[in-house]
C-alpha cells in the first residue's frame, strides 16, 4: 500500500457517488462517463498484475499457511488445522464483502470515529460495481486484493490455538476479532482518515495490520486457552515437516503478491518490493540456520523454513520503502530476533503458542515495523519522503506498534471471553483432545 | 517346530534374508517395531524444543522352522545381523505347537 490511498479514496468516493444515482436509464449514465474518464482510467497492466497478486495471496493461505501449520501439528490434528484455515478463509471472505471493506475503507475523511473505523456506506459493496475505479485498477480488484489480506490475518491466529479449541468457537472468535481488531487497525493504517496514516506511520504491506495484529492475538489466545495437554512433559513434535516445507515455499512465493502487490501498480516500487521479498527472507533463513548451528549444534530444516517466514514478516512493512541492502540487513536481524523469541522467550514465559505465531509474526512484525524507520531512511538507501527524519519516524513507528499491540490484545481477550460464554468453554474435553480433533471434532482421519 | 523371533536393525534385513535363503528357508514375516535395550535413544530439536526420543526403529522377523535347523537359523541371523555396535538386537526361539498352510490345509512339518 502506498500514499495513493487518499487518491484512491477520492476516486472511489466520486465513483460511488455517481453509481449511487438511481438507475434512471442510459440518459443519466450517458452524461457521466466523460467525468469519470477525466478522473481515472484503468491501466490494464496494473490491473492484470493486481489480479495475479490477489491470486498469490490466496495461495498463501490455501494451501500455504494451512500446510505450513498442518505439518507442524500431530497427525491426529492435521485435518482440524486445515479445516480451521479453510473455513476461516471462507468466513472472513464473506464478512469482508458484507461489511468489512466498508468499515475498513469507506466513510468520511475526518470527524466522528473516522480516525478509527469507516462506516457502512459501502455495505454489501452497494457503492462498488465493475465500473468503479480505484487508482488505476477496478475497485473490485482492490476489494478482493484486500479481502485476501483480511483472510490470512485471521487464519494466522489458528496457529496459536491449534490442537485444543472447539471448531465453532474458533469460527465465532475469528468473526468477532476480524470485526473489532482487523478492521479498525486496517482502517487506521491504510485509510487516509486513519490514525496511523495521519501520524505518518509507514506500513507498506501490513506488518502491523497483519502480523503484529495476529501475532499478539495468538499470544493472548494461547495464554487464555492454556497449554495443550502434555505440553513440556511429552514430545509434541511436528508430524510432517515435508508439509511445512511445501507450506513455507507457498508462503514465500505467494508473498510476492502480498508485498509487491501492495504497490497497487506494476511499477518500479513493485519491483523493489519484489526484490526485497527475496533478499530479506533469504538472509533471515540463513541467519536463523547459522544461529541454530552455533547455539544448538544443528542447522535444522524447520529452522531454515521458519527463518524465511520471519524475514518475510519483517520486510512486509518495509517492502516498498527499503533499499536492497537495507532489506538484507533487516531480514538477517529479524531471523536472529525471531530465533531468540521462539527458542528462548517462549519457554521462559511458558506459554503454548503452538505454532509460534507470536514468535514469528508478532515479534517479526514488531522488528519489521521498527526496522522500517531505519531502512526507509534515504541516508540508508531507503525511499522515505523528502526531509525524512529518522528519529521522528522511529517514534511514530514505535507508537503505532504500541497502540496496535494494546488494541489487538484487548479485543482478543474480550472476544475470547464472549465466545467462551457462548460456547460454554473454549477447549474441547481432555478425552477429545487426546483422541485428536480430527476424530473428535470432525469425525475423520487424515490418514487411512 | 520352533518359532524364531529376531529383533534386528532395519539396515540388516537384506543380509539376513540372503543368509536364510542359503539355508533353504524361504519365508518370513517382517514387522516394523520400536524398542530399546542398552542402546540409548537420541534427542530431536524442533524450534528450540528438545525431545528425548527413547524408542528406536527396529525390525522384527518371525520364521517358523523345523527343530533340526532352528539353531542353524539362529546362528545365521546372528552373523548376518551383527554390526558390533550396541543396538544390534536379540534372537528368541520359542516352541511352536502347530502350523497350518491355509491354501491346502496341510499341517505339521510339511506346512513349514
Amino acid at each position: 500500500m502506498s500514499f495513493k490511498t487518499s487518491k484512491i479514496l477520492g476516486s472511489a468516493a466520486l465513483a460511488s457517488l455517481l453509481l449511487a444515482l438511481p438507475a434512471l436509464g442510459q440518459e443519466v449514465a450517458a452524461e457521466v462517463p466523460a467525468a469519470i474518464e477525466e478522473v481515472a482510467a484503468i491501466d490494464t497492466g496494473d490491473t492484470a498484475w493486481m489480479l495475479v497478486s490477489t491470486l498469490l495471496v490466496i495461495l498463501m493461505t490455501i494451501p500455504g499457511l494451512a500446510l505450513f501449520y498442518g505439518g507442524l501439528v500431530r497427525s491426529k490434528n492435521i485435518l482440524s488445522v486445515l479445516t480451521q484455515v479453510f473455513a476461516g478463509f471462507a468466513l472472513i471472505a464473506l464478512l469482508w464483502v458484507t461489511y468489512g471493506y466498508s468499515l475498513a475503507f469507506a466513510g468520511p475523511s475526518e470527524g466522528g470515529l473516522s480516525a478509527f473505523i469507516g462506516d457502512f456506506s459501502n455495505f454489501l459493496l452497494g457503492a462498488t460495481g465493475p465500473d468503479s475505479v480505484s487508482g488505476t485498477i477496478p475497485e473490485l480488484v482492490f476489494v478482493v486484493f484486500q479481502l485476501t489480506f483480511a483472510c490470512i490475518t485471521a487464519t494466522l491466529i489458528v496457529g496459536g490455538i491449534a490442537e485444543r479449541m472447539k471448531f465453532g468457537a474458533v469460527m465465532a472468535f475469528l468473526a468477532i476479532w476480524f470485526t473489532f481488531s482487523y478492521l479498525p487497525i486496517a482502517h487506521m493504517v491504510w485509510s487516509g482518515a486513519g490514525l496511523f496514516f495521519q501520524m505518518g506511520a509507514l506500513d507498506f504491506a501490513g506488518g502491523t495490520v497483519v502480523h503484529i495484529n495476529s501475532g499478539v492475538a495468538a499470544l493472548v489466545a494461547a495464554i487464555v486457552l492454556g497449554p495443550r495437554l502434555g505440553y513440556m512433559k511429552e514430545p509434541i513434535a511436528p508430524h510432517n515437516l515435508v508439509f511445512v516445507f511445501i507450506g513455507a515455499s507457498l508462503l514465500w512465493v505467494g508473498w510476492f503478491g502480498f508485498n509487491a502487490g501492495s504497490a497497487l501498480a506494476a511499477n518500479g516500487t513493485a519491483a523493489q518490493a519484489f526484490l526485497n521479498t527475496i533478499t530479506a527472507p533469504a538472509a533471515a533463513a540463513l541467519a536463523w540456520a547459522l544461529g541454530e548451528k552455533l547455539t544448538r549444534g544443528h542447522a535444522s530444516a524447520l529452522g531454515a523454513f521458519s527463518g524465511a517466514v520471519a524475514g518475510l514478516v519483517a520486510i512486509t512493512p518495509a517492502a516498498g520503502f527499503s533499499g536492497t541492502f537495507g532489506a538484507i540487513v533487516l531480514g538477517a536481524v529479524a531471523g536472529l530476533i525471531c530465533l531468540w523469541a521462539v527458542v528462548t522467550l517462549k519457554p521462559m514465559l511458558k506459554y503454548d503458542d503452538s505454532l509460534d505465531v507470536f514468535g514469528i509474526h508478532g515479534v517479526g512484525g514488531i522488528a519489521g515495523a521498527i526496522g522500517t524507520a531505519f531502512v526507509a531512511d534515504p541516508a540508508l538507501g531507503g525511499f522515505g519522503a523528502e526531509g525524512y527524519a529518522l528519529g521522528g519516524q522511529l517514534v511514530t513507528q514505535v507508537l503505532a506498534v504500541l497502540v496496535a499491540i494494546i488494541w489487538s490484545a484487548l479485543v482478543t481477550l474480550v472476544a475470547l471471553l464472549i465466545v467462551k460464554a457462548l460456547f460454554g468453554g473454549l477447549r474441547v474435553s481432555d478425552a477429545s483432545e487426546s483422541d485428536g480433533l480430527d476424530l473428535s471434532t470432525h469425525g475423520e482421519r487424515a490418514y487411512n | 517346530m520352533k518359532l524364531v523371533i529376531a529383533i534386528i536393525k532395519p539396515s540388516r534385513l537384506e543380509e539376513v534374508r540372503q543368509a536364510l535363503n542359503s539355508l533353504d528357508v524361504h519365508g518370513m514375516t517382517v514387522t516394523e517395531v520400536k524398542g530399546y535395550g542398552r542402546q540409548k535413544g537420541h534427542s530431536e530439536i524442533y524450534r528450540g524444543t528438545e525431545y528425548a526420543v527413547h524408542f528406536l526403529p527396529k525390525l522384527k522377523i518371525e520364521i517358523a522352522v523345523d527343530d533340526a535347523i532352528a539353531d542353524a537359523v539362529g546362528s545365521a541371523i546372528r552373523d548376518a545381523a551383527q554390526t558390533g555396535r550396541i543396538g544390534d538386537g536379540k534372537i528368541f526361539i520359542l516352541d511352536l505347537l502347530a502350523v497350518t498352510r491355509i491354501r491346502t490345509g496341510e499341517t505339521g512339518a510339511s506346512a513349514l
